[in-house]
């Protein structure tokens, strides 16, 4: 730990109150601070929506169970569904940006420190309020309901007339609130990356995750509109009497769909291209190579940006639209999977010939490339029209977005975890609980959501709170239940890990994993201003250039 | 060691990147654009499909004047941040102000314009289709007209309190590019609403 | 850094054992087929169909298949491959690879062989999309109009003069002079979606949108399915059954559809109850002031197997508790408890089992 960062740590320790330390942290406008903030927040969230799904699990585990009653089932998916997307993912990617992107463009903060803190509490404020429907939203049946329409609320269901009370109002306003809040924070994000860069950092330059990076908070920016644009109509639906998704007076529920869909399907581009970058940065540093093909994994990410915007209406395949549409949508949600594909071509490229260190962040990028594999391959499936026609809304497409989502997504971000909690806190995460974290989420992972692709397959639909028996549903439906224990299980090891470790972890040191991005230069944790002096870079991998002076990256590129 | 001190190449001669604020700004009218494409688009595809009430061509009026009073904004706007640049205080105050008056003058023209409809025709939000995009495409307008004219008013009091110089330009400027983006998108509404809609 | 243990063969073992369950899990169902045919096709499994869209649909995601299991073979294989080979040992621990940047021939091939498999699966399936969606209809076609309700179905044979609810009944198609029953989908209220995987692929029900399918059963049978589109509370027991009869038994059911309501003089307590009380507000029986449509037409409600839109046996004992406390079969639907005392219960009770 450097001088410097120790003299901040002591006069910080000395003499101040915990009330002291609460408020500089609620105040704050440090981008590693409000990234740590994303990032716990985001955990407490992923532990409550957790066991949302659990409780899903459970009544799920056999036909005609009693768990809970049919209205709570409909509130327990809605919500798990919003939280996981809303007030997980985009915090928990956001914090990672926040964190990371300052420090590897070598800047001391974001451009716009205090947007960035607004941007957090508001989209914390969001989380909030969802929350707060449990205790205040009156719906159909009484004092205090969390919405029930499914994280898409879908008109008209949610008119007025069906959903009376205000528990949909409480899903429409805080998703919108946060909205704001990401918004916010990609402008900062874009703003950082074009304006904030150290001398010799040309676009060219860049490491792959300020790229991805880049491209996510340029789509943010068209993605979260629709869906705003889309919920103050609902509002004025549902407050002013307007007829937007009013069908009895003319009105279209299509184009609630369209518009939802339209911020939906690029939003989980938003959601995994960061991920892309977290393969990206881990993958090479342990390969010992750097990443194959650079300028494509670039390329093929602005490709997937633009494309992603097209294939919305594979949601839709079902709703009655024209052959040719259907047929339109098959063919960019097909084109869509080329640059994905591409990319996990290079991944592999990337360790074809390298030296593989399998430590617990490389477990976890592996299982991210067999397990996207497979995701995007259903994926596929689902693009197909006619395959649609039978497996959409089915648990086909539940154990498609799952797969794509924890068994991608959640991945990458484990991996994500392991790798730069050593930079944020000055420590290493155990290497053993790691493992026993990564064997355990992968049985739990697959006993679950495997399986879950089968009946679809035989006909069960999704979002229903018991099913009949005799359809050869039950077995999956079990092993599926099982399995969401096993990753519970897994999921209290890891935050034990991160718990434990901060007090009793080994010194990390400035770069643990013999790593080349500029993060790795400065101490961990890095001061308040990130580095003494600004860093000048030459090439993709200053620190390879430094560690390798008579073999520098700055003489290939 | 704390930073990285040793670079393998001079730091290079000119080293400019764009303006932060110029940046933030054009990432927030794309957002603001997107969101505007969605409520043109409901509009759009809502045109002729209220099952009653009163249509576009029974109660709509072209609002020219007011238009050319929006448009005319844009012009005055700039030129103001022109004379701050040169350090002409008092041209930038003057047309800064008139920027001000002929913003306003537009949202007392909506606001006439909604009275009238509301009370000489009984078109509200709920009546039907047709009100429900118009109120909510117009209004949205007038409400980022609004926060427009807001934004500008505390630029006149820190002008005319003697606290703005040319070194101020580039900020100025950031300002008043949301206000032509804000025309830009009376330009799309004006045409959508009250030439392709009736 | 080296890492000697034997993580390497565990990470390729656990991956493998994971990818397999899923395989043969997929493997199992696509090849899932009732040895022989039954009345009951209890299994609603897509790769089962026994009408002609299902079909279609059916071997072209078997094509689709067999090509993502080929392209997963292919590259699951690289990647066992890579990771078991390229692992780091203690003897390379101090020397760095060759740092290879990239290769354009390989981005090359890696785009183009793609952008290949994407021409073919889109051409294979935009054929199957124009033959289903844009598929003629025959002059001998059945026509039904399926409303979607919350929670049920209401179906009615334009043509035919005849009304029912939740369980509706097609003829078979003979290849050679084809019946297929052409459904329009219309809904009361919210979104719903009709989906006998057996029969075609899912269409949705979407108020002031309407849409069609069309299904051509090959067998006779009883084929099941339930609404796929959240629709509420009781999304869950929207359940569908479609009786595929012969022309024979067909014809034979729509002539007692057909039929007036059973006028029978020893229920006209019952009837009487049921024209008095809020019944007749949601429900309609031919013959009496009961026209209301919010709820099932039961002029013929003892030809039904179930009630409830499948969520109870057609029986005595479960009229009697959905009459009376319909939370206890369906809590949520929309059936109010009618608070009858016993003895109307009993009239009324007996009176709806004499609408045969």
């Amino acid at each position: 730990m450097s001088s410097d960062a120790m003299a901040i740590r002591t006069a910080e320790a000395a003499g101040h109150s915990w009330l002291e330390v609460l408020h500089g942290w609620v105040t704050t406008v440090d981008h590693k601070r409000l990234g740590i903030m994303y990032i716990g927040y985001a955990l407490i969230f992923l532990i409550v929506a957790g066991f949302e799904a659990i409780i899903i699990r459970i009544q799920l585990v056999r036909p005609h169970y009693d768990f809970i009653s049919p209205q709570v089932f409909n509130r327990m998916f809605t919500m798990h569904g919003t939280t996981m997307i809303f007030f997980v993912a985009m915090p928990i990617l956001f914090g990672f940006a926040n964190y990371l992107v300052p420090l590897m463009v070598g800047a001391r903060d974001m451009a716009f420190p205090r947007l960035n803190a607004f941007s957090f509490w508001l989209s914390a404020f969001g989380g909030l309020l969802l929350y707060f429907s449990f205790l205040g939203g009156s719906g159909l049946y009484g004092a205090g309901n969390a919405p029930d329409v499914g994280w898409w609320a879908y008109a008209p269901l949610t008119a007025p007339a069906f959903s009376p009370g205000h528990s949909s109002d409480y899903w429409t306003i805080a998703v919108m609130v946060s909205g704001f809040g990401s918004i916010g924070t990609c402008i900062n994000i874009i703003a950082t990356i074009l304006c904030m860069r150290c001398p010799g950092m040309t676009l060219n330059r860049m490491p792959l995750l300020v790229w991805l990076n880049l491209v996510m908070g340029g789509m943010v920016l068209i993605t979260i509109s629709p869906l705003t644009a889309a919920q103050v109509m609902l509002l004025v639906d549902r407050f002013l009497g307007g007829h937007f998704f009013d069908t009895q007076a003319g009105g279209s529920a299509a184009i609630w769909m369209h518009f939802f869909w339209i911020f939906g399907h690029p939003e989980v581009y938003v959601l995994i291209i960061p991920c892309f970058a977290f393969m990206s940065e881990i993958v090479p540093v342990f390969s010992r190579k750097p990443i194959f093909g650079y300028p494509v994994m670039v390329g093929a990410t602005v490709c997937i940006g633009f494309v992603s915007m097209s294939v919305w209406a594979h949601h839709m395949f079902t709703i009655g639209m024209s052959s040719y549409s259907n047929a339109f949508f098959t063919i960019t949600s097909m084109i869509v999977g080329v640059p994905t594909g591409i990319k996990i071509f290079n991944w592999l490229g990337t360790m074809w010939g390298g030296k593989l260190i399998l430590k617990t962040p490389m477990l976890y990028c592996i299982g991210f490339l067999f397990q996207f594999l497979i995701a995007g391959l259903t994926g596929i499936m689902l693009a197909t029209a006619p395959f649609d026609w039978q497996l959409g809304n089915s648990y086909f497409v539940v154990a498609h977005f799952h797969y794509v989502i924890v068994g991608g997504i959640l991945f990458a971000l484990f991996a994500a975890f392991y790798y730069w909690y050593p930079k944020i806190t000055g420590r290493m995460l155990s290497e053993t609980l790691g493992k026993w974290h990564f064997w355990l989420f992968v049985i739990g992972f697959h006993l679950t959501f495997d399986g879950m692709h089968i009946p679809g397959l035989l006909g069960m639909p999704r979002r229903i709170y018991t099913y009949e028996a005799g359809r050869g549903w039950e077995i999956w439906n079990l092993l599926s239940t099982i399995g969401a224990f096993i990753q519970g299980i897994a999921t209290v090891i890891f935050v034990w890990n991160l718990i434990i470790s901060y007090f009793k972890g080994a010194k990390a040191g400035n770069d643990p994993w013999d790593a080349w991005t500029l993060e790795w230069s400065t101490s961990s944790p890095p001061p308040a201003y990130n580095f003494a002096t600004i860093p000048v870079v030459a090439s993709r991998r200053p620190l390879w250039d430094l560690k390798h002076p008579e073999d520098p990256d700055s003489q290939y590129e | 060691m704390s930073a990285i001190t040793t670079p393998l190449a001079s730091t290079p001669g000119t080293w400019t990147l764009p303006y932060r604020g110029k940046v933030a700004m054009a990432c927030l009218i794309i957002a603001e654009s997107a969101i505007f494409t969605i409520f043109v688009v409901a509009y759009i595809f809502y045109t002729g499909k209220s099952l009653s009430g009163p249509m576009p061509r029974d109660v709509l009026e072209v609002p020219i004047f007011y238009t050319i009073c929006l448009l005319s904004s844009s012009i005055t706007v700039h030129f103001a941040s022109r004379f701050l640049e040169h350090g002409k205080r008092g041209g930038f105050l003057a047309l800064w102000f008139l920027t001000i008056m002929l913003g306003g003058l537009f949202l007392f023209g909506t606001g006439q314009e909604w009275h009238r409809l509301i009370y000489e025709h009984g078109l509200t939000i709920s009546t039907n289709l047709f009100g429900t995009t118009y109120y909510s495409l117009v209004g949205l307008h007038a409400f980022h007209v609004t926060v427009g004219l807001i934004m500008l008013l505390i630029v006149l009091l820190f002008g005319l309190a003697g606290r703005l110089g040319r070194e101020h330009t580039a900020r100025v400027e950031v300002l008043s590019l949301y206000w032509h983006f804000v025309d830009a998108v009376w330009v799309v509404v004006f045409t959508v609403v009250y030439i392709l809609g009736r | 850094m080296a890492n000697r243990d034997n993580t390497e063969w565990i990470v390729v073992a656990g991956r493998a054992a994971g990818i397999f369950v899923l395989l043969t899990g997929i493997l199992l169902a696509a090849g899932l087929c009732t040895a022989s045919p039954r009345i009951a096709n209890p299994v609603p499994n897509i790769f089962n169909p026994l009408s002609t869209p299902a079909d279609t649909i059916s071997h072209l995601s078997r094509f689709v298949l067999i090509i993502c299991g080929l392209i997963f073979a292919v590259v699951f294989t690289l990647l066992t491959y890579a990771i078991v080979k390229f692992r780091s040992s203690a003897a390379s621990a101090d020397r760095e690879p060759a740092q290879v940047y990239g290769s354009t021939q390989i981005e090359l091939a890696w785009t183009v062989i793609p952008i290949l498999i994407v021409v073919v699966l889109f051409l294979a399936t935009a054929r199957v999309i124009h033959a289903i969606q844009d598929a003629p209809r025959p002059a001998a076609a059945v026509e039904v109009t399926a409303i979607g309700h919350q929670f049920w179905w209401e179906f009615r044979y334009p043509g035919l003069g005849v009304v029912t609810a939740n369980e509706l009944h097609i003829p078979v198609s003979d290849p050679a002079h084809p019946t297929p029953t052409f459904v329009k989908l219309l809904s009361a209220d919210t979104d719903h979606s009709f989906w006998v995987p057996q029969l075609a692929g899912k269409t949705d029900l979407i108020p002031n949108h309407p849409n069609e399918m069309w299904m051509e059963p090959h067998r006779t049978g009883l084929f099941l399915g339930q609404c796929a589109q959240y629709c509420g509370t009781q999304h869950a027991k929207m359940l569908l059954r479609v009786s595929v009869d012969s022309q024979e038994e067909f014809a034979a059911w729509i002539r007692a559809q057909k039929q007036p309501a059973n006028q029978d003089e020893k229920e006209i307590a019952g009837r009487r109850i049921f024209e008095t009380t809020a019944c007749v507000n949601c429900h309609a029986v031919g013959g009496t002031v009961g026209t209301g449509r919010f709820g099932p037409d039961l002029t013929h409600l003892m030809s039904r197997q179930t009630i409830a839109a499948g969520a109870a046996d057609n029986t005595d004992e479960n009229l009697r508790l959905w009459i009376q406390n319909p939370d206890a079969i369906k809590p949520g639907s929309l059936m109010p408890a009618m608070q009858l005392s016993n003895a109307d219960k009993d009239a009324l009770v007996s009176y709806l089992e004499t609408l045969k």
